[in-house]
């Protein structure tokens, strides 16, 4: 039975788990999004909206909670400062998953992670690309 | 020892195979471009999903 499993192991032990999560979520708050698996992108999902609810709140207890889970202070100064004052107004889901398809190589389910009103700047940009591109066709 | 008492034919074979058999996923036309593509993912042909750019297709030019 799935009783009291709260958390996905993806196969490491927890120190590794711990590693690949922060940097799983460093990387989304400086690129904006990320494209990883489908299990690791839920898996730095739920730690991002942690993150952000302490960067919201954003006392120096927060802070420092935060830079011991993410272990990067620029990554966390970048959260508290540009991205969790973005979702003052929003309770909760501050991030979305897009699913893309399967890899080559191991099949393995991809999807994109990205911050829910703020991936304007990359998708807008790919837009502008994708229609010039079907124009030249 | 017991023996099998005839040669399985390929209609019990493969109608036995069939039957251990997964389902296919469904491709359904994508609303923007029409290419097939799976539910609930990014169309591979075009990058959008639910009316959005999401990812940029390399056009080949
Ligand atoms: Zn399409």
């Amino acid at each position: 039975m799935r009783h009291r499993k709260k958390t996905v192991k993806l196969g490491r032990t927890s120190a590794h788990r711990d590693a690949l999560l922060s940097g799983l979520v460093c990387n989304l708050i400086a690129e904006k999004r990320i494209t990883t698996t489908l299990a690791k992108a839920r898996a730095a999902r739920s730690m991002a909206e942690k993150m952000v609810t302490l960067g919201k709140r954003g006392t120096l207890a927060d802070r420092r909670r935060a830079i011991s889970l993410l272990r990067r202070k620029d990554r966390v100064a970048e959260l508290f400062n540009d991205i969790a004052p973005g979702y003052a107004g929003r309770a909760g889901g501050y991030t979305r998953i897009i699913k893309v398809g399967r890899r080559m190589g191991d099949n393995a389910e991809q999807a994109i992670l990205e911050w829910v009103d703020r991936a304007a700047v990359a998708p807008k940009k790919s837009t502008e690309e994708n229609e010039s591109a079907t124009t030249a066709e | 020892m017991a023996q099998p008492k005839s040669k399985k034919s390929k209609s019990k074979t493969r109608s036995r195979k069939m039957s251990k058999h997964g389902e296919l996923p469904i491709a359904v036309p994508c609303p923007e471009c029409g290419a097939p593509r799976l539910t609930h993912r990014v169309c591979p042909s075009c990058g959008m999903y639910k009316g959005r750019q999401v990812v940029t297709i390399d056009a080949g030019e």
